[in-house]
């Protein structure tokens, strides 16, 4: 496996992280946090480990945001669910 | 002895690590202080699988037959991860749930104003 | 002797055990006294929390430091990718070389944790059964921790999901469900064939009943799927992992003895119980997912 393409990655993991960090909207922080659960999925598959691909592509970008985004809901954060 | 450029997963997982903690130790907003942690477990996560790797070797599922362990990678972290995921998982699931109940209290996600009200209720 | 000494020669006479520090309760009580008062006004954590500027520093301190340290660690670590690693030691040698005689599973991963490691796995299941009672414990709605403008949000929810009309979150969910949950079953059935196995299976028909939930109202859940359901099913899983590890553990740690048929390697009927278990761990891990989901939009399963 070519090590660009897994640096590429792994820079993409630590800029992802930085955006987490610095954004004020919680929106855009849980949306940056499943495309970084996203691209650790395909990490793990270059990683030659597939059961922690599936399984970290179900949790982190599926299961893992939808609630964080019930979350956000519960305390009236998004716009378009009640005072805003 | 200067393996910093072979090793850049572990790097790279180190540098997340500290990323995740600075964002447990800076943030104000609890939602963002539990996007820090998950990102702390991912990159413990990403150092224990880059230690079971092995250049040029297979997944560690059985192909064409050969019962060889010079022909698979570790599978050894692999199976720590796994379980480590899923806990992870469940850590995240109960701490929103605390989230949800505080906000329910207080009215606010700001970890000072909640010192700032529970210390005032003390107070009274 | 007897005439002024520095501290630090009072200090190596009486580490060489030439002198006695007679007065040295006073000395400490003193000094103590004396530090800790200017302690205490420089580097108290109020002081800290309370000077923004002061903590912001601090933490960046502390974790570019940390950065720092851990990364020469990583510079004297073993090289990446290298098979003389001392982390691929005689112990993985073992698992992958006997492990398809011994556990009968072509996946190793999962003949690792569902067999040679499946006290382990056990403990995980319980975990995530105990933070779904917690989550209920916190989030359950009862007269006492419901407010009544929560109880008009979720009348209002209960609206929108009834008459509503979302054709494409509906159509989509129809289409979709089945195929993610029929997904799911095929990933926890060949778990101990293929990569994938009951946590991953698990979270997928949990995610597959989430976004049947999300399209159709949990109204319609609730015709199949209730608290009493839910406490069945993951009980039911516990148990029946237990009594299967059980009988493996009483008769012989190593099925020495009691030999469980193992089947033909690759054959969907081999690797003993590793089928079974697997079946176990996905259904407490779907019930879980879809019971986090319930809990966290209506408070009730």
């Amino acid at each position: 496996m070519s090590t660009g393409i897994q640096i590429i990655l792994l820079v993409f993991l630590i800029v992802c992280a930085l955006a987490v960090s610095f954004t004020k909207n919680l929106f855009i922080a849980v949306i940056v946090f499943m495309g970084y659960s996203s691209i650790m999925a395909v990490i793990w598959l270059l990683l030659e480990s597939p059961d922690l691909a599936i399984t970290e592509a179900a949790v982190g970008a599926g299961v893992d945001s939808v609630l964080f985004f019930l979350t956000l809901k519960k305390v009236h954060y998004l716009k378009g669910t009640r005072e805003g | 002895m200067n393996h910093l450029g072979t090793n850049f997963y572990e790097a790279v997982s180190v540098i997340l690590f500290g990323i995740g903690f600075m964002n447990l130790l800076l943030q104000n907003n609890l939602i963002k202080k539990f996007i820090g942690l998950n990102i702390m477990d991912t990159a413990v996560y990403l150092f224990l699988a880059a230690k079971g790797y092995i250049w040029g070797r297979m997944a560690p599922i059985l192909t064409d037959g050969i019962v060889d362990a010079s022909y698979y990678i570790n599978p050894i972290p692999a199976g720590l991860v796994l379980t480590g995921i899923v806990v992870s998982v469940s850590v995240t699931a109960f701490s929103l749930a605390l989230v949800q109940r505080l906000y329910k209290h207080y009215g606010t996600l700001n970890m000072d104003e909640i010192m700032k009200l529970s210390r005032e209720e003390e107070g009274e | 002797m007897g005439e002024k000494k520095s501290v630090w020669e009072h200090l190596k006479a009486w580490v060489d055990g030439e002198e006695v520090i007679l007065d040295a309760d006073k000395y400490i009580v003193n000094r103590s006294k004396r530090e800790k008062k200017n302690w205490r006004r420089n580097f108290s954590m109020e002081y800290i929390r309370g000077n923004v500027k002061l903590y912001r520093f601090l933490s960046i301190a502390i974790s570019v430091l940390f950065i720092g340290i851990m990364l020469s660690v990583v510079n004297d670590l073993p090289e990446f990718g290298n098979p003389a690693n001392p982390a691929d030691n005689e112990v993985m040698e073992r698992y992958l070389e006997s492990g398809i005689e011994e556990t009968g599973a072509t996946n190793f991963v999962a003949g690792m944790i569902l067999d040679y490691r499946a006290f382990d796995t056990f403990g995980e299941a319980n975990v995530l059964f105990l933070a779904v009672m917690c989550v209920v414990l916190l989030l359950k709605k009862d007269q006492k921790n419901y407010s009544a403008k929560e109880e008009q949000e979720n009348r209002e929810d209960d609206f929108f999901d009834e008459n509503e009309k979302r054709p494409i979150l509906q159509i989509g969910g129809k289409l979709l469900a089945p195929l993610i949950i029929l997904y799911g079953i095929y990933v926890i059935l060949n778990g101990h064939l293929s990569p994938g196995g009951g946590f991953s299976g698990g979270t997928i028909i949990g995610a597959g009943l989430i976004l049947y939930a999300s399209a159709y109202g949990q109204k319609k859940m609730q015709t199949f799927f209730t608290f009493r359901t839910f406490t069945l099913i993951c009980v039911g899983g516990l148990l029946t992992y237990c009594a299967c590890k059980s009988y493996s553990f009483f008769t012989g740690a190593n099925h020495v003895g009691f030999e469980i048929p193992k089947g033909i390697p690759g054959h969907i009927l081999s690797a003993g119980f590793i089928l079974p278990l697997n079946i176990c761990v996905g259904l407490i891990v779907a019930c879980t997912m879809y019971g986090f989901y319930a809990l966290f939009t209506k408070g009730d399963i």
